[in-house]
């Protein structure tokens, strides 16, 4: 894989403010370049923007002012997202929640079922595409959630703290998925997290952010090759770089290291 | 190795939750029942002991007689009421749905008729009816309004809050891939409002009888021939008190059978995916 610095670039926020009623200030002159293939995580507490930046992203709200420019224009199937909730629809089969994306633009399930099948063979759900999400376990959810995201093999999936309400165990198992798909079809991810481990071993660039003006003060890079494997988690290099995150948040938060 | 080892384990604990399943099982049916009899036996017994005339209280043999030897009649009041009552339930269901939609496609018309769908649902049908049947010349017609304005409201409000209560992450989600307008209606805000309105469905079902029955009565008989309601009006004027209660019966009966198939459609519609169709192992 390229360089982080050599990476073509997806999208690009220059110097974007976003004010709310007038006087709260979300987010405050954030800059940041999206360059393909990578993964970068949004680490901060609470309060510090790191959902905010995303929705800007995703057009559900407008910045105050700073630009937001996708290289190359954008359309509507250049973007995945997965939230907190697994958001499917209750009331469809897998398969069909999956086929969501494709179906807001007007394609047939059959037209796209390869893509669909093929979507849910990554995340390990090829035997559930007609069961019911009810049927389905939080994990498991979530994986349809994954497939349902990157199915369209958008530029740029946005993650919004997905793994938060799952249990430990679970949740590295996701990791570790999440890893070895981003392997597979080398998607461009934005990773919101307020945990430094998983942005560690996530991630190859992890942009902290602190709060009460929303910013961004630092940029630590991952140099770890992907594929990321379990040993990544207990090795020297990535206690180190926990070590700095956790530096870079606590001066995030205000708290002498 | 004994056998008794490899036989599945069943503690008291165990034993004591499946005698509760089967006596709850069995409790369903039959407690009701019994209680129905019991009702029937103390009913008669007071008549006879009494010596009640059956021109104040008939006892329930009585009261067959009639619905067996009245059944003619009945039968053919039944089916007009039953008529009119589905014709109503058909009518709330496009218009409470309908308004309900429409309501929340456009805010201006949902602020404009909001407040008189609530006067009209607030104000007695019983009090409204007789101004009815003085401008709406079709007797059929004035039943059928009458029976609507009852029956409306609770489709339209259930539906209007099942609407409303999209998930938000779904709704972001729809937005994110840009969804049209007619595509979250269809796709996303109708399935949503779906266990809502079958809730609203089945109060309506009750709704609409009482609005045919209320309507009935004020209009009275007469070309259009005589529902159950008139019957039992007609009956009280000859103090046919037996027939009285077995065209109650009837209107019972068309009650319980309505709400039973609602419920049955609810079921149907909701099982694989809704919540409130789950059933639980405790």
């Amino acid at each position: 894989m390229q360089p982080i610095d050599q990476r073509p670039t997806v999208l690009r926020m220059s110097n974007v403010n976003k004010t709310f009623n007038g006087n709260v200030v979300a987010l405050n002159g954030m800059s940041m370049t999206v360059g393909q293939g990578d993964f970068i995580s949004l680490l901060g507490p609470s309060g510090c923007g790191k959902s905010t930046a995303l929705r800007l992203i995703s057009d559900l709200m407008v910045p105050t002012s700073g630009k937001i420019d996708w290289e190359g224009g954008h359309e509507v199937g250049d973007l995945g997202v997965v939230f907190q909730e697994p958001t499917l629809m209750p009331w469809a089969t897998v398969a069909q929640n999956v086929w969501l994306p494709y179906r807001l633009r007007g394609k047939s399930y059959a037209s796209v079922k390869d893509e669909i099948l093929e979507a849910l063979k990554l995340v390990g759900l090829e035997k559930f595409q007609n069961s019911y999400p009810r049927e389905l376990s939080g994990g498991m959810k979530m994986r349809v959630s994954i497939a349902r995201a990157m199915v369209t093999r958008p530029r740029l999936i946005l993650m919004d703290e997905p793994f938060a309400a799952l249990d430990e165990i679970t949740r590295f198992k996701l990791n570790n998925d999440l890893l070895e798909l981003k392997a597979k079809i080398n998607c461009t991810v934005i990773f919101v997290t307020h945990s430094v481990f998983e942005s560690v071993f996530l991630s190859d660039r992890i942009i902290v952010m602190a709060a009460r003006p929303g910013r961004v003060i630092r940029e630590l890079h991952v140099d770890e090759a992907y594929p990321r494997s379990e040993e990544f988690r207990t090795s020297a290099e990535y206690a180190a770089y926990c070590r700095q995150a956790t530096d870079a948040l606590h001066e995030a938060m205000g708290v002498a290291a | 190795m004994s056998i008794a080892e490899n036989a599945p384990v069943i503690d008291t604990d165990e034993v004591r939750r499946q005698r509760a399943k089967r006596m709850e099982k069995l409790g369903r049916w039959s407690l009701p029942v019994v209680v129905m009899l019991a009702t029937l036996l103390l009913w008669d017994r007071i008549v006879v002991w009494n010596e009640i005339p059956h021109y104040i209280l008939p006892g329930p043999g009585r009261v067959w007689d009639s619905l067996v030897n009245d059944w003619g009649i009945l039968w053919e009041a039944g089916l007009l009421t039953g008529k009119i009552t589905l014709m109503a339930l058909g009518l709330a269901i496009v218009g409470g749905a309908g308004l309900a939609i429409l309501f929340n496609q456009s805010r201006m018309v949902e602020m404009s008729f909001y407040p008189y769908a609530v006067i009209l649902q607030v104000t007695p049908v019983v009090s409204i009816a007789p101004l009815i049947f003085i401008y709406v010349d079709s007797k059929t017609a004035g039943m059928l309004l009458c029976a609507w304005i009852v029956a409306f409201f609770p489709v339209l409000s259930s539906t209007t809050l099942g609407l409303n209560s999209v998930d938000h992450n779904l709704r972001d989600l729809y937005r994110i891939y840009g969804a049209s307008r007619w595509q979250k209606l269809w796709m996303l805000q109708l399935p949503s409002a779906l266990p809502y309105f079958l809730g609203g469905l089945k109060i309506a079902g009750g709704l609409s009888l009482i609005g045919a029955v209320v309507a009935e009565l004020v209009a009275g008989t007469g070309g259009v021939g005589a529902g159950l309601a008139a019957r039992i009006q007609e009956a009280g004027y000859r103090l046919n008190i037996a027939r009285m209660f077995a065209a109650l019966t009837l209107v019972a009966a068309m009650g319980v059978f309505i709400f039973a198939a609602l419920s049955l459609l609810s079921h149907l519609l909701l099982r694989k995916w809704h919540e409130s169709a789950l059933s639980r192992e405790t």
